[in-house]
């Protein structure tokens, strides 16, 4: 394949062979009623204001980019920056997309909005943005992940919104997913469907990159001002891809930039071990699009692992998968227990606790530092925060709380 | 579209006999292939038009909970489309209906787009429906599964703009698919008024029979359809009946043999007069 641009998808919804629309006429119309609407939206310049005013007063941003030193030092090597969206309102980059479609419900005069939730950041991430604008919202979510994440659980429900235990199939976020599809078949004329990743039938993977495209452009320019260059190497954590897709995407076209994205490597690579598609799976079709999942000779979809809730997806959004396909950006894997080890490191070294989706990025981040020279600058998005995960950081290491 | 396909055929004879399809629904490999088989003999002995087969998948978004536990049971059975495929071949005789297979464009895919046709057609296929394949995409995948002379069936939902429909019957055949009600397949109360609507003027729009189906599960929703309507499908009011066999409630031939009444019973509904 040629390289990579910018200028995708088309109008059905193709980033180079991935993505399109691989989903029941029930909701065929509904796509292209959210397209349309989509697109009014990013041409008019109050939708834009309104926006950008949220996020700023509401989420926080821009968000910092720091300069971690003590990371630094251990990698001995290139000059580690990190993206802090950790430090948003809510704690993750999640929050960059539910603000932007809430938004997009509000003009498609819908009342109701539902979302599917793993880890339960999304969950919340979409509970925050309804409450604020008075929308009624319903969270799909696996009947497992409601046990082990119960602080986001009842952050939700405090804030107004239903949550919906999932006991279909895999009872895992894949689930929560079809869950939350087969309501919007029934809902499509009064709900919106904020899908949380860039996964899913076009519009989606091209909306949720455009809301969170904001990581990557403040990060850009905030490293052309704090050390006068672009940056080397750009490094996220991919689990459907949302917040690495908004970090990569401004930089798709600077040339000189390095991009990795880091898969969940959980416990070896054999099926069902870990959750990296892009590593180890094949394009296929999940959830209406065309992109890299990890599926049996059959086209059954295989169970996935990983240490954190939030990567465990056997699917990827098919950008990414053309990023793979032009070779624009390298992807990887990080372990369970390099990401737990680094979550430590993280912790001690800059007294900061990443969310163990993050600490995959950056566990990468030690490593290419290491084989760089000092003169080179490397930017990791830091997604989210780990107070929600310190659970299971403690269960792990035989702690207790 | 010069060509007859067995599909087509069979709709041509109903009309002359004045009669709607009645087109049960079950899924291959549910709890084994053996039900299949004795499952479609049954269906062929009541008098059935045409039986369509469901592929068990993982991540099935179009179906309601009664059909997704269905697929469910038969892939923790460990049900292969290799093994489907090759039941079908068995069980199949002069006198099965046509069968057409509701599959994932998941498996179909991973399958190979043509080799699936090819394999389908050999099994004694009639039709394909691609229910994650709608309007436009389909395109390609028509032309293929039309030269090995089978019929790619398009769905068209309660949301269907009419300015899509030409979309859609350009790359249908055999018959349309009409959804009842929006959401997912299940057992409802009642027929919806707007689908009646709906029927009337997808007529104005193609010649292709028209055949309905999601939340249709007794003879009594046959009724408002007779003159609007060339056929009718029933999902999960068969499927269900198997929960009770596999819950140990009843046995196999209790099973068969109610799911050979039900379907007696639709067929003497189906009649116009
Ligand atoms: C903090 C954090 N990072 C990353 C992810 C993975 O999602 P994505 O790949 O869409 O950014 C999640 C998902 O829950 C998350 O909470």
């Amino acid at each position: 394949m040629s390289t990579a641009t910018a200028q995708v998808p088309d109008q059905l919804g193709r980033f180079g062979p991935f993505g399109r629309r691989f989903v029941p006429e029930t909701l065929m119309h509904a796509l292209d009623q959210l397209t349309e609407e989509y697109e009014r939206a990013k041409a008019d310049p109050q939708f834009q204001e309104q926006l950008a005013n949220l996020l700023q007063t509401y989420v926080g941003r821009p968000s910092p980019l720091y300069f971690a030193e003590r990371l630094t030092e251990k990698a001995g090597g290139a000059r580690i920056y990190l993206k802090r969206e950790d430090l948003n309102h809510t704690g993750a980059h999640k929050i960059n997309n539910t603000i932007g479609q809430t938004l997009l419900t509000l003009r498609m005069g819908k009342q109701r909005v539902i979302a599917e939730t793993g880890a339960g950041q999304h969950g919340v991430a979409t509970a925050t943005a309804c409450a604020r604008f008075g929308l009624e919202c319903v969270v799909y979510m696996g009947e497992e992940d409601i046990r082990r994440q119960q602080l986001n659980v009842f952050n939700m429900r405090t804030m107004g919104a239903e949550v919906r235990p999932v006991t279909s199939g895999s009872r895992t976020l894949r689930d929560a997913v079809n869950e939350a599809m087969r309501d919007w078949m029934a809902t499509v004329e009064n709900t919106h469907y904020i899908l949380g990743s860039v996964v899913g039938p076009h519009p989606f993977p091209m909306i949720v990159r455009d809301f969170q495209a904001v990581i990557g452009r403040e990060a850009r320019q905030q490293c052309l001002d704090a050390v006068g260059q672009l940056p080397d190497e750009v490094i996220a954590c991919v689990g459907g891809g949302s917040n690495s897709a908004g970090m990569f995407y401004p930089f798709i076209e600077d040339d000189g930039v390095a991009l990795t994205g880091v898969e969940a490597g959980g416990r070896s690579n054999k099926p069902g071990d870990h959750a990296s598609p892009l590593s180890y799976g094949k394009p296929g079709i999940l959830h209406g699009s065309y992109s890299y999942v990890l599926q049996d000779d059959d086209g059954q979809t295989l169970d996935v692992h990983s240490i954190s809730a939030g990567l465990d997806y056997p699917g990827v959004g098919p950008e990414h998968s053309y990023w793979k396909d032009t070779g624009r950006v390298q992807y990887t894997t990080c372990s369970d227990e390099d990401a737990l080890a680094t979550f430590q490191k993280m912790a001690r070294l800059e007294g900061i606790l990443p969310a163990i989706e993050s600490s995959h990025a950056v566990s990468q981040a030690l490593k290419s530092a290491a084989n760089r020279s000092p003169d080179d600058v490397i930017l990791v998005c830091l997604s989210g925060r780990g107070d929600k995960d310190v659970n299971e950081v403690a269960r792990l290491t035989g702690q207790t709380l | 579209m010069a060509e007859t396909t067995l599909i087509s055929q069979k709709f041509l004879e109903l009309k002359s006999k004045n009669r709607l399809a009645f087109m049960p629904f079950i899924t291959a490999g549910d709890p084994d292939v053996d039900m299949t088989k004795d499952l479609i003999r049954t269906l062929t002995s009541a008098g059935v038009d045409l039986i369509e087969v469901g592929f068990p998948y993982s991540d099935p978004i179009a179906d309601g909970p009664v059909i997704q536990a269905s697929y469910t049971r038969a892939l923790n059975g460990g049900i292969t489309v290799d093994q489907i495929l090759q039941a079908i071949a068995e069980v199949k005789s002069d006198d099965t209906p046509p069968l057409v297979a509701m599959v994932s464009y998941a498996i179909v895919f991973r399958h190979g787009v043509e080799e699936f046709i090819q394999d389908a057609k050999k099994a004694g296929f009639a039709g394909l429906i691609i229910p994650d394949l709608p309007g436009a995409e389909a395109a390609e995948c028509f032309e293929l599964v039309r030269s090995y002379g089978l019929d790619l069936v398009q769905l068209v939902a309660p949301t269907t703009p009419r300015e899509r429909v030409q979309q859609i019957v350009q790359n249908s055949s055999g018959f349309l698919y009409c959804v009842a009600v929006a959401g997912t397949t299940g057992v409802r109360e009642q027929v919806a008024d707007a689908l009646l609507d709906q029927l009337r003027w997808l007529r104005e729009e193609t010649d292709l029979p028209l055949a309905v189906g999601f939340g249709i599960s007794k003879p009594e929703h046959v009724m408002p359809l007779r003159e609007l309507a060339d056929g009718v499908i029933i999902g999960s009011g068969i499927v269900r009946q198997l929960e009770d066999l596999v819950q140990g409630a009843v046995d196999r031939e209790t099973t068969l043999k109610k799911i050979g009444q039900l379907a007696n019973a639709m067929v003497s509904s189906t009649a116009r007069t």
